[in-house]
């Protein structure tokens, strides 16, 4: 079947079957000019989902809230307002779920790159659930990505948790993990689900520009850990993640 | 329905809003204008359908009805004042300000289903049936729009200039 332009558009919005999928990526490894191509709508729309989901976050404003004239609870339909945006956030990122196509590790090393050069030097909204909810972040990611995470206590490596959030991936629902440390130097775990992956994985290491990766592939879950770090300091917490994963 | 069925749909119907007008104010003034219409319709909502993707439709409405508006008085442009600073001069954030303002010099059409697409996550029926456009319509104005964004952020930076063109 001849790859149509329609193809790729839906390849980077995860709405194929797996057998059209499939022939994308066959033919995806042959047109180094289209890899390029669906990396930068990949990134797109990660960098539309950086500037403006700060949005979902603000008060809304008045003016917004007093356009008709019952006020009563106004404070509780907002609070309703965000339980609703997070069931359709989690049905939508849902729907991504379970489409084959599991990246090639080498991707899995340079969307985590994006991912981490998109939301780590965020400010005010670095993620979207603090680690002061942390079992709620976690079983909420898990739900999200089928499969149990754990978040990794890296704090004898100089890390502290800030957080994490859910980004749509080439395969469906990714987690991201968020550390800082004490200079505020952020290090990222993003685990995606790889589907249809049989074996796992040694430790693989990736310069991604300035961003240092170590990923692998544990069972049904891919994994990378991404900083702005020398690589035997990356490795090291690398280790780390690893054994806590595999206790 | 009324405003506390919509309530819970405005936080992203602001997000969209945003990224369609581009600054706040418009924004928040395209948003007012939806629901205060959605509420004048009420009644010409089926209940048990999407009321999201019905708010979607009518806040495509209003957008080109203000487009049409503001061609014909062409004086009431967008204050540059009103452009929100960028907070940071990181790598990243210039990035992201480069994504702004490619995103504001892609046709609207375009610019709406790039959004729907991309960042509400809606399917492309989805898209076609809150536009009113075929569905082969929606597949051409993405492409075109993505790879507008693309020629727009990997190539020459815009000028300072171009970024309040709407």
């Amino acid at each position: 079947m001849k790859v149509t332009e329609n193809d790729l558009q839906a390849y980077v919005d995860d709405r194929l079957e797996p057998g059209a999928r499939r022939e994308v990526d066959a033919h995806l490894a042959e047109h180094p000019d289209d890899v390029a191509r669906v990396q930068a709508y990949l990134e797109q729309n990660a960098a539309l989902h950086a500037a403006f989901d700060p949005v979902l976050n603000e008060p809304v404003p008045d003016r917004l809230r007093r356009i008709d004239t019952s006020r009563r609870s106004a404070r509780f339909a907002v609070a309703a307002g965000w339980l609703v945006v997070g069931v359709l956030v989690g049905w939508f990122a849902n729907t991504l779920v379970g489409t084959r196509g599991g990246p090639a590790p080498v991707s899995l090393a340079r969307q985590a790159a994006v991912a981490h050069a998109v939301y780590s030097p965020e400010i005010r909204h670095p993620v979207e659930v603090l680690a002061a909810e942390q079992e709620h972040l976690v079983n909420w990611l898990s739900k999200r990505l089928g499969a149990k995470l754990k978040a990794p206590v890296l704090t004898a490596e100089g890390f502290d948790l800030v957080g994490g959030r859910l980004l749509p991936g080439q395969s469906g629902a990714v987690a991201q993990f968020m550390y800082q440390d004490a200079k505020g130097k952020r290090l990222t775990l993003y685990v995606s689900r790889i589907e249809g992956a049989q074996r796992d994985t040694a430790f693989r290491f990736s310069q991604e520009e300035k961003v240092a990766v170590f990923y692998w592939i544990d069972g049904p879950l891919g994994y990378a850990l991404s900083g702005d770090l020398g690589k035997p300091q990356l490795l090291e917490i690398a280790t780390s993640v690893y054994k806590q994963i595999n206790p | 329905m009324d405003l506390q069925a919509i309530a819970p749909h405005i936080p992203r119907l602001r997000r969209y809003a945003r990224a369609l007008a581009g600054d706040q104010h418009a924004a928040d003034d395209l948003v007012q204008d939806t629901v205060e219409r959605a509420i004048n319709k009420r009644h010409l909502w089926r209940p048990g359908s999407d009321l999201r993707a019905w708010l979607f439709a009518i806040m495509h409405n209003v957008f080109v009805n203000q487009l049409r508006a503001r061609q014909a008085h062409p004086e009431a442009a967008i204050d540059e004042d009103e452009l929100p600073a960028v907070p940071s001069v990181q790598g990243v954030r210039l990035e992201i300000r480069d994504l702004e303002s490619a995103l504001a010099l892609l046709p609207p059409e375009q610019r709406e289903i790039v959004l729907l697409v991309g960042l509400e996550q809606l399917s492309y029926a989805e898209v076609a049936k809150t536009l009113d456009i075929p569905i082969g319509t929606v597949m051409s104005r993405l492409f075109r729009g993505r790879e507008r964004l693309r020629v727009l952020i990997t190539g020459a930076t815009p000028a300072p200039s171009l970024k309040v063109v709407k």
